[in-house]
């Protein structure tokens, strides 16, 4: 492969993986069934569009099979939306080029709910962190931050540099969260787990291990919980014994006992409250409400959908979910998805609200001066865009929306 | 020229750089905290709000989230407003993964915290063959 023998695109994915895999100490590649990347026109630039081109044209395939993260456009919304019409056309060509590399545009961040649940153990190469760490801590299977160029390298050739959570010894709890304290009745409430736990420990290898909670978590709550980690702490993994797959006790999360200093850190009832107050409202804009980053699976459109039922979209505010065309598709067949556009919800397809094509013209089009949503990841992700972010459970998010009342 | 202090790093992609430092009390995502058309951080309240990257050596504890390195660096190295060298305590595979894509020097790990050591616009010269950091002068 390095010499060339199957060609250069080939030949250049693995230069620039051995230099990853060099600068982490990695020892070997490891062979990997799936890999999901992120490349959109947003992130890209023209640069990575050019770089995509040159793959393409030096015979760049995928080996394996790979999907595509959330991108930048919904094209049946891109007027309405105000997006830049050559950037569109740009979009579609990074489309073409991943296309002609045999990636399947999915466009989704939540491969892990709608596309493919690798097993124990099993070697994956994804990106986009809220998948990483869903992978890595919920399915057991390994993958480190596997962003767009590095995930599309590993798809060209099969395989990725073992170093961090590919090996034993990251994977290991390096500390205790206790929720007994905790109610953790809102989806919004394990984001703001994940804001107290990530903000305060900050470091890719930190594997947090909570204990106590009251009841079994849904995939959803695990989801939220996951970004909000993996985006204020930049984590790869936690644990929850009995729920996740590497932890059947406590001693296992930490790889055999836990020691007796370890660090235990409390979540309350009270801390979660204080995150919702710690928000500054400004002058408490409220025309912005936001369901996405991560994307809403099934039952998180289902749910919505009988909260909005038969109520309306304050006029002057917006309200945006986004979702995947798996879930779209689903929900329109079963009827969820009228009362949201009755209510005037606007319902986006493939996309991430945060990294939507021209995100700060629509802002300052609108006025928009503060963004309230029930992801923790997205409050926090959105900063560079200067909008002022609010977490807020999701009952009270739909209130919003609907009387343009910040509370 | 006399060197007036020396960082070991643990890790370390790139050429030898030198530039004018760029010191940040905190951590650093260029999806979250960067405009990628200007080079300005622009993250409300972020301690280096306003702070320009383009040509600096930039020193930051950790890394935050975000995939989007991986293509980012690329970008605002095509786009000429890249630093020099990025300088992490703590980060992560995505940077690393953009830096090497982008040939932007990148380090991990030091044997003393910078904060303090070096100061906003000191010149320093990062050598990734070496895994030094080494200060040259202090700014005017």
């Amino acid at each position: 492969m390095l010499g060339g023998a199957q060609g250069p695109a080939v030949q250049r994915a693995l230069q620039f993986q051995l230099e990853v895999g060099r600068f982490f100490g990695a020892e070997r590649f490891v062979p990997i069934t799936n890999a999901h990347m992120m490349g959109d026109i947003e992130v890209l630039g023209d640069a990575g569009l050019a770089l995509l081109r040159e793959f393409q044209a030096a015979g760049a395939r995928a080996r394996i099979p790979i999907t595509t993260n959330a991108r930048c456009v919904d094209f049946a919304w891109a007027e309405r939306l105000g997006q830049d019409a050559g950037e569109c056309a740009k979009e579609r060509e990074v489309i073409a080029a991943l296309q002609a590399m045999d990636v399947m545009t999915t466009d989704t961040c939540i491969n892990y709910q709608t596309l493919y649940q690798p097993h124990l153990g099993e070697r994956v190469a994804w990106g986009d962190t809220g998948t990483c760490i869903y992978a890595n801590s919920v399915f057991g299977a390994r993958t480190n931050f596997e962003s767009g160029p590095a995930a599309m390298a590993a798809a060209i050739t099969g395989r990725t540099p073992e170093y961090g959570f590919q090996l034993d010894r990251h994977r290991r709890g390096s500390f205790v969260v206790d929720l007994s304290a905790a109610t953790l009745a809102d989806l919004a409430d394990w984001g703001a787990v994940g804001k107290l736990v990530g903000e305060s420990h900050q470091n890719y290898y930190a594997v947090p291990v909570f204990i106590g909670f009251r009841r079994p978590p849904l995939a959803d709550e695990l989801k939220q919980l996951g970004c909000a980690l993996a985006s204020y702490g930049s984590m790869g993994m936690f644990h929850m014994p009995g729920v996740t797959p590497e932890a059947p006790s406590l001693d296992a999360a930490f790889g055999g006992t836990v020691s007796d200093d370890v660090e235990r850190m409390v979540i309350t009832d009270a801390s979660i409250e204080a995150v919702y107050a710690g928000y500054d409202l400004g002058d408490g804009d409220a025309r912005l409400v936001v369901f996405s980053g991560p994307q809403l699976s099934l039952f998180e459109i289902k749910s919505l959908s009988e909260k909005f039922a038969g109520r309306r979209v304050v006029p002057g505010s917006m309200c945006v979910i986004t979702t995947s065309n798996g879930v779209i598709s689903a929900a329109a067949k079963l009827g969820y998805l009228k009362p949201l556009e009755d209510a005037g919800v606007a319902v986006l397809e493939g996309v991430c609200f945060y990294i939507l094509q021209n995100l700060s013209v629509m802002r300052e089009k609108n006025g928009w001066k503060n963004m309230i949503s029930n992801s923790a990841k997205i409050v926090n992700i959105i900063g560079a865009h200067k909008f002022r972010t609010i977490l807020r459970r999701t009952d009270d998010c739909v209130d919003i929306a609907c009387t343009g009342r910040l509370v | 020229m006399s060197v007036l202090a020396t960082i070991t790093l643990d890790r370390a992609f790139g050429p030898v750089v030198e530039g004018a430092a760029l010191v940040s009390e905190e951590g650093f995502s260029p999806r979250y905290d960067l405009d990628r058309w200007s080079g300005l951080i622009t993250k409300p309240g972020h301690k280096l709000e306003g702070q320009s990257i383009r040509d600096r050596i930039c020193f930051f504890p950790t890394a935050k989230g975000g995939i989007a390195a991986g293509w980012a660096f690329y970008d605002i190295k095509a786009k000429g407003i890249a630093p020099k060298a990025f300088i992490f305590g703590v980060t992560n595979p995505v940077m690393v993964q953009g830096a090497v894509l982008a040939g932007i020097p990148i380090t991990e790990g030091w044997s003393e915290n910078p904060l303090g050591l070096i100061g906003n616009g000191d010149w320093v010269r990062v050598d990734p063959g070496r895994q030094v950091i080494e200060l040259l002068r202090r700014a005017a």
